[in-house]
């Protein structure tokens, strides 16, 4: 049986780094791919078992906000590994990707994986914020993995400012831990989450408002939040398709996971400003300078990246709306919004390998060319551009019904910058997906690689036409914990 | 805490060495050649090391010695030593690039050390004297390791102003009574690793660009926007 010294919650994290570890020693390309799919599994499947293990300890918080996003986390880190399993052999085939780094390859993605669930499930500000940036260098070291020109420098530009941004957080988590003294003593209590939620109240709200800025600067940074985001369509673009489909879900959501309870905090102290204002105009901004971001790009991945950065700033702008009805749109739209991206990036990694090339000039007519990769690809283009039936559109809805409610003037801004962006990605689709298809050097892509793309994205319709009454409620738990 | 009352000796021992640390931050603000800079940096973490130790000695709270050990060892020891090697053996000393003169940004740095003590002064008001100007002096440091990193060209120049920017956070976490060793664990255990990643950086980057500077980065930008 389990050792009392071991939550249970500890193992979700602990099995896709064990995994690592074990990976770090097997040579085999295809071994390696199975270990990992195996490890990403049992993560998983520990992770289903966190909303009967719901409780905090001095180091685990399993509430149902951190177990919401933990599901959500393993389960995209474990349809990616089964992505990953043939997409690294194409990239082996065609000498993009050494064999020696293979090896690299999938360790660094479990050990990516496992720390984001870490940071998700602790309750210790400590240990989030290490496991943040254990997480960051693992990232870093797969987006250099190709070893080409352009992706080292985008892992350096992804180091150097997720690096900077990781530093000012710590400072944020110091000085909030001294606005915590007075309420909680000294030791471990000040830097608990759960602890802290509780004496809020009685923290020195002028040092909060300080701690407040510097964790959303830092986190931000993490979230792809504007000025800040330039990092990530340089790695979207140069690192491994199967990062991008990871990176653009669950490092926002862990940044904006702290940041939502980080809201809860700041919102309970009287003294402390209002949290919500800053939130909003962070989330407006990112959301506009993304959509326009999106005119003119050549790469397809760079443009995706976009279009995740724009979903981040409009997940911020509804944190930042606040209360129940604005978190949980918040968190429905991170749920729908990572399954449809990381199904999107599958489908992008695939035609960039069968058409040998990552521009748009380069990838046209696939649905003529390949019909399930090109019907797949135009879904997950209609779903991320929040048209019905798919659950983005309900959590756009949901967003811009309570911007009416709360601060009409807002709605033509956040409308415009909506607008754009639904725009591009439909014109975008339009050159991808239909007309005289590219040419096509690369291997066929069989429906078969599509199938975790299809669970992806029957999950983001269902939850668009007729989203079942207990997830409502789940989700509606997860927005009360965090309000 | 008597020991940090306002004129006795922790509170003037601990703010000289804090003081220390930023003035180092101007220094190497201020200074071009390359191996003075490594040799500015690892000074600068001796103090950081003897202000953790001192902090330890009058917060009566040991685990702090280990904080002082790992930075006196790993950046104020091996790290430059690293440095010293790499900058020999790719034939880099001599001078860096500024893109902002050396008086300009003394200038703007001086600003930034304002600009701290202005935002943390008002809004510690509560805590002791101590808590409140280190913390003002981490946070000068910080900003300043940002200026460094904005206004140097050169990649070493930027790992040693990211480095000096962890200095100003390890100086706020020990300076901060009672927080848990977590903190100055990670921070060390952060340089550590950070290291080895620039490490390599350091290598791939000589291999691809011949050079070290990072106006060759900005071509993943423009290329292919």
């Amino acid at each position: 049986m389990m050792p009392d010294w071991l939550p249970p919650a500890a193992l979700v994290p602990l099995a896709p780094l064990l995994g690592a570890l074990v990976l770090t020693l097997v040579r085999d390309a295809r071994a390696g791919a199975i270990i990992a799919i195996i490890a990403s599994a049992a993560g998983l499947a520990f992770a289903c078992r966190l909303p009967w293990l719901m409780g905090s300890g001095l180091f685990v918080l399993v509430d149902p906000l951190s177990a919401h996003v933990a599901i959500l986390t393993a389960f995209v880190g474990f349809t990616t590994a089964i992505f990953s399993y043939r997409y690294i052999l194409v990239e082996l085939a065609s000498e993009r990707i050494k064999a020696s780094r293979v090896r690299q390859y999938h360790a660094l993605f479990m050990s990516f994986l496992g720390f984001m669930l870490m940071a998700l499930l602790s309750n210790n500000l400590g240990v989030t914020w290490v496991a943040i940036e254990a997480a960051t260098i693992s990232a870093v070291l797969v987006v250099s993995l190709p070893r080409s020109a352009n992706a080292v420098e985008a892992s350096w530009k992804f180091f150097l400012l997720c690096g900077v941004g990781i530093a000012l957080a710590l400072f944020g988590t110091v000085v909030l831990y001294l606005a915590a003294f007075p309420a909680l003593g000294s030791g471990y209590a000040a830097m608990t989450w759960t602890e802290l939620a509780r004496a809020a109240p009685d923290c020195r709200g002028p040092m909060l408002n300080l701690a407040f800025v510097f964790m959303l600067v830092g986190y931000g940074t993490k979230a792809g939040l504007a000025p800040l985001h330039s990092w990530m369509p340089d790695a979207h673009a140069e690192g491994p398709t199967p990062v991008s489909a990871v990176l653009s879900g669950s490092v926002l959501n862990v940044a904006l996971v702290v940041i939502l309870r980080l809201r809860g905090v700041m919102q309970a102290n009287a003294d402390a400003i209002d949290p919500g204002p800053p939130l909003m105009a962070l989330g407006l901004l990112t959301v506009l300078f993304a959509a326009f971001s999106l005119w003119g790009r050549r790469d397809v991945k760079r443009f995706f990246a976009f279009s995740t950065i724009e979903q981040s700033g409009l997940a911020a702008f509804a944190i930042g709306l606040g209360g129940v009805a604005g978190t949980f749109a918040a968190l429905l739209h991170i749920t729908v919004h990572t399954l449809a991206k990381s199904a999107l990036f599958q489908c992008v990694g695939r035609a960039a390998q069968r058409k040998g090339a990552q521009s748009f000039q380069a990838i046209g007519g696939l649905i003529v060319s390949d019909r399930a990769l090109g019907l797949t690809l135009a879904t997950a283009i209609i779903a991320v551009a929040g048209l019905p039936p798919f659950g983005l559109f309900s959590s756009e809805v949901l967003i811009i019904s309570e911007t009416m409610r709360l601060h009409p003037y807002l709605v033509p801004l956040l409308g415009i910058g909506l607008i754009v962006s639904g725009w591009q990605l439909i014109a975008r689709l339009i050159s991808l997906c239909l007309g005289e298809p590219s040419d096509s050097p690369g291997p066929a892509v069989s429906w078969v690689a599509m199938i975790p793309a299809w669970v992806h994205l029957a999950i983001v319709l269902g939850l668009g036409i007729a989203m079942p009454v207990s997830i409502a409620a789940w989700l509606a738990a997860a927005a009360t914990v965090a309000k | 805490m008597e020991h940090f009352g306002y004129g006795t000796m922790g509170y003037d021992v601990a703010h000289m060495l804090g003081g220390g640390v930023l003035l180092l931050s101007f220094a190497l603000l201020s200074q071009r050649r390359i191996a003075a800079l490594i040799n500015i940096y690892a000074l600068q973490a001796i103090v950081l090391a003897a202000a953790a130790c001192w902090q330890g000695f009058a917060q009566d709270a040991p685990h702090l010695y280990i904080t002082a050990a790992i930075a006196f060892a790993a950046k104020g020891v091996i790290i430059p030593l690293a440095l010293h090697r790499f900058v020999h053996r790719l034939n880099l000393s001599g001078s860096v690039d500024t893109a902002l003169g050396i008086f300009p940004s003394m200038a703007l740095g001086v600003a930034l050390v304002a600009l701290a003590i202005m935002v943390v002064l008002p809004t510690t008001s509560q805590s002791q004297a101590l808590t409140r100007e280190d913390l003002a002096l981490a946070l000068s440091v910080v900003l300043l390791g940002l200026l460094m990193m904005i206004t140097r060209r050169t990649v070493i120049t930027q790992v040693i102003g990211f480095m000096s920017l962890e200095n100003g956070l390890i100086l706020a976490a020990v300076g901060v009574e009672g927080m848990p060793l977590v903190v100055e664990l990670s921070v060390a255990v952060l340089v550590l690793v950070a290291f080895v990643v620039f490490g390599v950086f350091f290598r791939r980057l000589r291999a691809q660009f011949h050079s070290l500077n990072v106006e060759h980065l900005d071509r993943v930008g423009s290329a292919h926007r």
